[in-house]
């Protein structure tokens, strides 16, 4: 194991009764790095996130974070150990306004912090995503992309070591998708070590120091963004063989 | 503490003197009314601060409050009551945290069917105990202990339960229950432990309505399973704090004096039909006042709204 590697991911499957969801994926992830993980719909992405945050319990294999086994955890435990997410379908605590929201992310966490401490970072963390103006807003009433920034915002509260981004950008307009963009290039300035699952290609170029394609749960190509695109079996997994 | 939390602690205590003060207006109807309305206040509060955030609907509330009946009814030639009493708590926050275990993987209807049959069964092993080594179906508890004492008892421990929610209410564990009530999902991995922070609150309620059964085992003197374990009073303590409105402390209590001066009424006009009238009661406060009176206060007081 490298001793830089802030994630390993080694062997891991995952079945869902007779279907392999997930199979034999290993791959390491640098600090510092963003790592896209990308494939077509149905490749197993979202379940090998899943995996990784502690959502679903891996058949076999294990996941470890900066050398320590994590995969034999409950979820909870992974977020306490540095782990933040968000979700491919938005997912916003409804009764409680912007603020509250994102300081969810910021009390039971892999970092826990409480009354003031709390409220400044947290007012941080919504200017970072550009919400500083609704934070008493109820969450009903902000946007697609807003509650999407606030979901983002709860996930940076725990200053997370590793954090999972699921489609992200996924249900944007153009003009949406560059603010998008631009919010995960600054955490990425900022030294944050990121897995990003996406389906827009543009992105995944502008954003990604490595790729790791999945087709059928099996990892089968991994480098360069603009090396895996060009790779003939990954064309093949998303268009189908005649256009390779 | 706040300006405004040191206004609302006064009014509370002004309350609470103004409540105590009740025996010695009158010792009849009223007295005994005001009984009834204390032993709902503390259940339904309680009920409150484990089912209002999480949204977990419990019926198990009769089952609790049978136990602490049945534990003064079977010890009270033994021990002193005052001993009972501690004991019912205990046994209470015994069963609580073993149904809580049990039940951590259930939501939703799941949950609410479980805590029901949860009240049907315990009312069966308790028949059964007596009918077996018993010699009569109930058992006697005579004490000296009055309506007025009784009284006094329920709204100590009603204090009791506000100072403890609203200590809860401010503290971590609060916070990660109304998350949990959001979002058991992103609950987790925001890092709580949802088993913990539910097991913890489902324990305090079980506890307190288990000392509620023990407090108002003297007033009726004669104990009996079919009384003890009613399932009416499972759900009369869910109406209340749905009437008053279980997102806040104060509501259930603002539900329960109304609707036990309705209630009362009711059952005096029609004794036969007290079913059938708790189930219009249901259904006239969930499609009229479904956030109960706390949030109609709220939404047509919205400078409230504000200051949170």
């Amino acid at each position: 194991m490298n001793a830089l590697s802030a994630l390993s991911v080694q062997n891991t499957t995952k079945r869902f009764g007779g279907l392999v969801a997930v199979n034999q994926m290993s791959f390491e992830l640098r600090t510092h790095e963003v790592l896209g993980l990308i494939g077509p719909n149905g490749s197993g992405k979202t379940t090998m996130l899943n995996v990784i945050s502690g959502a679903l319990k891996a058949n076999s294999g294990f996941v470890s974070l900066f050398g320590k086994v994590i995969s034999d955890q409950p979820a909870n435990l992974i977020a306490r150990s540095g782990i933040a997410r968000t979700f491919q379908l938005v997912r916003t605590l409804n009764s409680m306004n912007a603020l509250e929201n994102v300081e969810a992310g910021g009390v039971f966490g892999h970092r826990r912090l409480w009354k003031n401490s709390l409220r400044s970072q947290a007012i941080e963390m919504l200017d970072k995503v550009g919400m500083a103006g609704s934070m008493n807003n109820p969450i009903s009433s902000l946007t697609y992309i807003d509650q999407k920034r606030i979901e983002l915002a709860r996930a940076l509260m725990s200053n997370p070591r590793l954090l999972l981004l699921d489609e992200w950008l996924a249900g944007l307009n153009p003009s949406e998708l560059q603010i998008g963009i631009d919010v995960i290039n600054n955490l990425k300035s900022e030294g944050h070590t990121i897995i990003i699952v996406e389906h827009v290609m543009d992105a995944i170029r502008s954003l990604c120091d490595r790729c790791v394609v999945m087709n059928t749960g099996k990892k089968i190509a991994e480098g360069k963004p603009e090396e895996v695109l060009e790779d003939e079996g990954v064309i093949q997994a998303y268009l189908g063989s005649e256009h390779a | 503490m706040t300006k405004k939390e040191v206004r609302n602690f006064l009014i509370a205590m002004a309350l609470f003197v103004l409540a105590a003060l009740l025996p010695i207006a009158d010792s009849g109807y009223w007295l005994s009314i005001g009984v009834t309305i204390a032993t709902y206040m503390v259940l339904s509060t309680s009920w409150a601060l484990f089912s209002g955030p999480t949204h977990y609907i419990s019926l198990a509330t009769g089952a609790f409050y049978g136990i602490g009946m049945f534990i003064v009814g079977g010890g009270i030639d033994l021990l002193p009551y005052w001993m009972l009493v501690v004991i019912a708590g205990c046994a209470g926050a015994i069963l609580a945290a073993l149904i809580g275990l049990a039940t951590l993987r259930l939501s939703g209807v799941y949950f609410v069917i479980f805590t029901l049959g949860l009240a049907e069964f315990v009312r069966q092993i308790v028949t059964w105990i007596q009918t077996t080594m018993g010699s009569s179906s109930g058992l006697y508890v005579l004490t000296d202990l009055n309506d007025t004492i009784i009284y006094w008892e329920l709204l100590v421990l009603g204090a009791l339960v506000y100072l403890i929610g609203w200590w809860i209410n401010r503290s971590r564990l609060g916070f990660a229950l109304r998350i949990i009530g959001n979002d058991e999902v992103v609950a987790v991995h925001c890092g709580i432990n949802t088993a913990y922070s539910k097991v913890i609150l489902f324990i305090f309620s079980g506890t307190v309505a288990t000392i509620v059964g023990a407090l108002l085992a003297p007033r009726l003197s004669y104990i009996e399973s079919n009384i003890a374990f009613s399932p009416m009073l499972s759900f009369i303590v869910v109406i209340t704090a749905l009437l008053g409105g279980a997102q806040k402390l104060w509501g259930p209590i603002v539900g329960v004096i109304p609707f036990m001066l309705v209630w009362d009424f009711l059952t005096a006009t029609f004794p036969n039909q007290t079913t059938l009238m708790l189930g219009i009661c249901f259904l006239l406060v969930v499609y009229l006042i479904p956030n109960g009176f706390a949030g109609l206060i709220e939404k047509y007081l919205p400078l409230r709204h504000q200051e949170r």
